[in-house]
Formats: C-alpha cells, sequence, structure tokens
C-alpha cells in the first residue's frame, strides 16, 4: 500500500506490534520512541511527546525521509498508578501531559499535512479503563477518556476533509507497561475478562491497521473496544 | 490601499481557497462567494500569517466576513 504511517510509542508493546503490523502490509512506517530505540522495518526517530519541539522535530524529520505523515498512530502513553490520596498532582498533570496533550501535539502537526492531501488517518489507543475506571488509575483512567472527547471533536472538525480519527480501547495486554502491576494481579485482571485471557500486542495492531484500511473508510468517532468483553456496555 | 499587499493577499486565497484570482474582489463574501469553510478559512489566515510574517489572533477575526475586511485587518498589521 506504501502509505507514511508515525506510530508514536514504538519501541516496545501496542507500539512496536502496530509498527510491524504496518511494515509487513508495504507501509513507510517511522516510529518515535523516548528512550530506548526499536530495531525493525521502520525509521526510529527520538520523541518525547510532551515537548513541543521534539514533536516538531520529529515530524520534520520524518517528512524529509518518508513524506507527508498519512496514517497516524498516537500511542506514546505513560502511567503512574496510585490511590487518589496518594496521587500527588504532579504525577496526575504528567500522565495527562503525555497521554493527552501529547495526542494534541501529534494530532495537531499531522493534520497541517493532511488538510493540504485531504485525508488522512488518525488512530489514538486509549485503553479500557478510559470508560470502565480503574482503582489506582485515576491520572492514567482521565487521560484515557480524555482521548475519547478529543478525537470526536477532531473527527467533527475534519471529516469535510475525509480525515477520520478513531479510538481503539484495549484492554490487558500482554506488554512491559501491564506487566508491572505484577503476576497475581494481571492473572486476576484476566480471570474478569470474558475472554478469560489478555491479549497479544499483535491483536490490537490488527485492529489499527483495519482502521487505517480502505475498508474503514466510512468509520470516523469510533471506539473501538479491543478487550476480551471486558468494557461490555460502556 | 497598496497593490503590492493585495497581490500577496490574492496569492494566499487562490492557493488555500482554490479560487480564481479574479473572484478576490473587496466585495466578496468568504462562505457565500469564495465557497469557503472554516477549515479553509483557518488555513487562509494561517498561510497570510506566514507570508506576511504576523500573528492574527482569532477575537480579531470575529465578524469578519468580506475580503475586503480580512484585507484592511492583514494591512493595518503589515505596517
Amino acid at each position: 500500500m506504501s502509505r507514511v504511517v508515525l506510530v508514536t510509542g514504538g519501541s516496545r508493546g501496542i507500539g512496536l506490534a502496530t509498527a510491524k503490523r504496518f511494515a509487513e502490509l508495504g507501509d513507510k512506517v517511522a516510529v518515535t520512541y523516548n528512550s530506548t530505540p526499536p530495531s525493525g522495518d521502520f525509521v526510529a526517530v527520538q520523541c518525547d511527546v510532551t515537548k513541543q519541539a521534539d514533536v516538531d522535530r520529529a515530524f520534520d524529520e520524518i517528512e524529509a525521509q518518508l513524506g507527508p505523515v498519512e496514517v497516524l498512530v498516537s500511542n506514546a502513553g505513560v502511567t503512574k498508578d496510585g490511590l487518589l490520596l496518594r496521587m500527588k498532582e504532579n504525577d496526575f498533570a504528567e500522565v495527562i501531559d503525555a497521554n493527552l496533550t501529547g495526542a494534541f501535539r501529534v494530532c495537531k502537526r499531522a493534520t497541517q499535512s493532511m488538510l493540504r492531501a485531504r485525508k488522512g488517518r488518525m488512530i489514538l489507543v486509549s485503553s479500557v479503563v478510559g470508560l470502565l475506571g480503574q482503582a489506582g488509575q485515576a491520572n492514567y483512567a482521565a487521560s484515557k477518556a480524555g482521548l475519547v472527547g478529543f478525537a470526536r471533536s477532531l473527527a467533527r472538525e475534519l471529516g469535510s476533509r475525509s480525515i477520520t480519527v478513531n479510538v481503539v480501547a484495549p484492554g490487558p495486554v500482554d506488554t512491559d507497561m501491564t506487566r508491572t502491576l505484577g503476576e497475581e494481579k494481571l492473572k486476576a485482571f484476566a480471570e474478569l475478562v470474558p475472554l478469560g485471557r489478555i491479549a497479544s500486542p499483535e491483536e490490537i495492531a490488527g485492529v489499527i491497521a483495519f482502521l487505517a484500511s480502505a475498508d474503514a473508510a466510512y468509520i470516523t468517532g469510533a471506539v473501538i473496544p479491543v478487550d476480551g468483553g471486558l468494557g461490555m456496555g460502556h | 490601499m497598496s497593490q503590492e499587499i493585495f497581490d500577496r493577499f490574492t496569492k494566499c486565497a487562490v492557493k488555500m481557497l482554490s479560487v480564481d484570482a479574479a473572484k478576490v474582489t473587496r466585495e466578496a463574501r468568504f462562505k457565500e462567494d469564495l465557497e469557503a469553510d472554516s477549515l479553509d478559512l483557518v488555513e487562509f489566515v494561517m498561510e497570510l500569517e506566514s507570508e506576511f510574517g504576523i500573528e492574527v489572533p482569532e477575537q480579531e477575526l470575529e465578524g469578519i466576513t468580506t475580503v475586503g475586511q480580512a484585507f484592511d485587518l492583514i494591512s493595518s498589521k503589515t505596517k
């Protein structure tokens, strides 16, 4: 297909699996990473999405090497878990800055060239906890819920230019981020999932790739759960 | 009215609004005559900002519906 695809937070987990999937499809793929550069069939650019200058530099580099971004996967995210009473304001602000404002920074930058092209796909990686809530993750859940309103507003603003904006809401996925929960908690989590297991990153990547495909041209402003049934009804 | 500034203004309009230069007259209304929607206008203003090296705050754009009004605003900032 050979579109220019950018995946933020592509050094591991869902982002890395997504970058690999697009590369397999024959697209020109770039990933951003914060600390550890991944290796694979793609261009890797260092970028801290909490810094506007980093985002601008990363886009400049990618545009120079591959061309304007046609598919954006906003995936970079962090957690700083803790119960509300123990959560410092800074822990809250930092998670919002990376997960929600970070998406704002990259989507805004990508919009420039998508508007000119009169087409584009943006896929934002949210989480089942955005709508379900999760004790100990008030900051993370707020940031992930925020992505829904953000994406749907963009879907309305940019729809007339054939730019679609959608959200993927994964449940528990086998990544470094969820492994920090610990084996026991993860097992308990899996038992809550109707499908009885956690997802592989590739299972999320497949849905992201679908939302970027020709078959998904008429889908915008949607929140697609990929959660084994965990979030049903939300 | 400086013709040079109006020519540069028109060039931006032609590029961002995809209209003939002949349609860019002082009386022309953006929505009705040039068929520009809100997104076109945002892109047009950003193009003008970079063409003239100026900044146009959102609130100053309120109430502007014609080419003449927009041109007066831009030229007042290019002095």
